[in-house]
């Protein structure tokens, strides 16, 4: 399976490296700060970033390879729930069809999913964009409009 | 005794020797994620699936060299102006993993197509490789 031992996939060093990254990821940013009830283990697919504008919430959803027309983006009370499904790309291994088919490797996540993000409270739910480009789900809230910015000007 | 067909498909961490294509980039920032990938193969060869969300067409570097296959892609998800991070999962815009394919593959051939930022890569194996039926005669 290895061709030889110095082969190991990931390096020697490969598992402490996937240990580490995964120690930053949960203690890097924030030093043990509180993370969100709602936020999922590090990892969870599809992972999400989210920014913030003077005038919008921007969500972005990583979820390559999915139907966007089956994919629910609901608001409800302040709470962005996005789910979905991804259909599996395996073959099917070991059926008459395909008995000589073989799977190396199968990291890609696939099944339902579902994330749920609270939204800050001076967003317009009636007021929302979401669009799929390159495999990433962008969802756009509007901040109401009398919490967005405005200049006044001097006289 | 034969030697069976299993194909040795192994990856390197990113941080494997340079190679002079990327001595230009040895003084940026060249941290990557490790995309998820699905690898299987079946008598043709080998095909490949990988997630690189945010990777459009002309980020996307698929580079054989010798017998090492590298994907490279650089997330470029267009952001409004005056973006503040509020909460980030995905921290490292790009995405490189590197393979190293056995003889009996056919880099030269090798289709790539990339959809929804899934890349689906079909590398067919040597046509000599391929299994062959062998008629016995009776005779």
């Amino acid at each position: 399976m290895y061709e030889t031992l110095w082969s190991f996939p990931g390096g020697v060093l490969g598992e402490f490296e996937r240990l580490r990254r995964e120690l930053d990821d949960v203690f890097g940013g924030s030093s043990g700060a509180p993370s969100s009830i709602r936020s999922a283990a590090p990892g969870a697919f599809p992972a999400i970033n989210v920014g913030q504008t003077p005038n919008s919430v921007e969500v972005y959803v990583f979820a390559p390879g999915i139907d966007p027309a089956k994919v629910d983006v609901v608001i409800d009370r302040g709470v962005l729930t996005i789910s979905g499904e991804r259909a599996s790309a395996l073959p099917n291994v070991g059926v008459k069809g395909d008995a000589k088919t073989s799977v190396y490797n199968h990291e890609r996540a696939s099944g339902a999913f579902k994330r749920a993000i609270s939204l800050p409270d001076d967003v317009d739910a009636s007021h929302v964009q979401a669009t799929y480009r390159d495999g990433v789900l962008n969802v756009s809230i509007a901040r109401r409009e009398e919490a967005q910015p405005k200049r006044i000007t001097v006289q | 005794m034969t030697n069976t067909s299993h194909t040795e498909l192994q990856k390197t961490t990113p941080t494997s020797p340079t190679t002079p294509a990327s001595a230009e980039r040895s003084t940026a920032d060249t941290r990557a994620l490790q995309p998820r990938v699905d690898v299987f193969e079946d008598e043709r060869g080998i095909t490949l699936l990988a997630d690189l969300p945010g990777v459009p067409r002309d980020q996307l570097d698929i580079k054989v060299d010798g017998e090492t296959l590298t994907i490279e892609g650089t997330v470029a998800t267009t952001t409004p102006d005056g973006l503040q991070p509020a909460y980030v999962e995905l921290r490292v815009p790009r995405y490189r993993r590197a393979f190293t394919l056995s003889r009996e593959l056919d880099a030269g051939h090798i289709e790539a197509n990339l959809k929804d930022g899934v890349l689906n890569l079909r590398i067919p194996k040597q046509a000599h490789a391929q299994p062959r039926r062998v008629n016995v005669q009776v005779g």
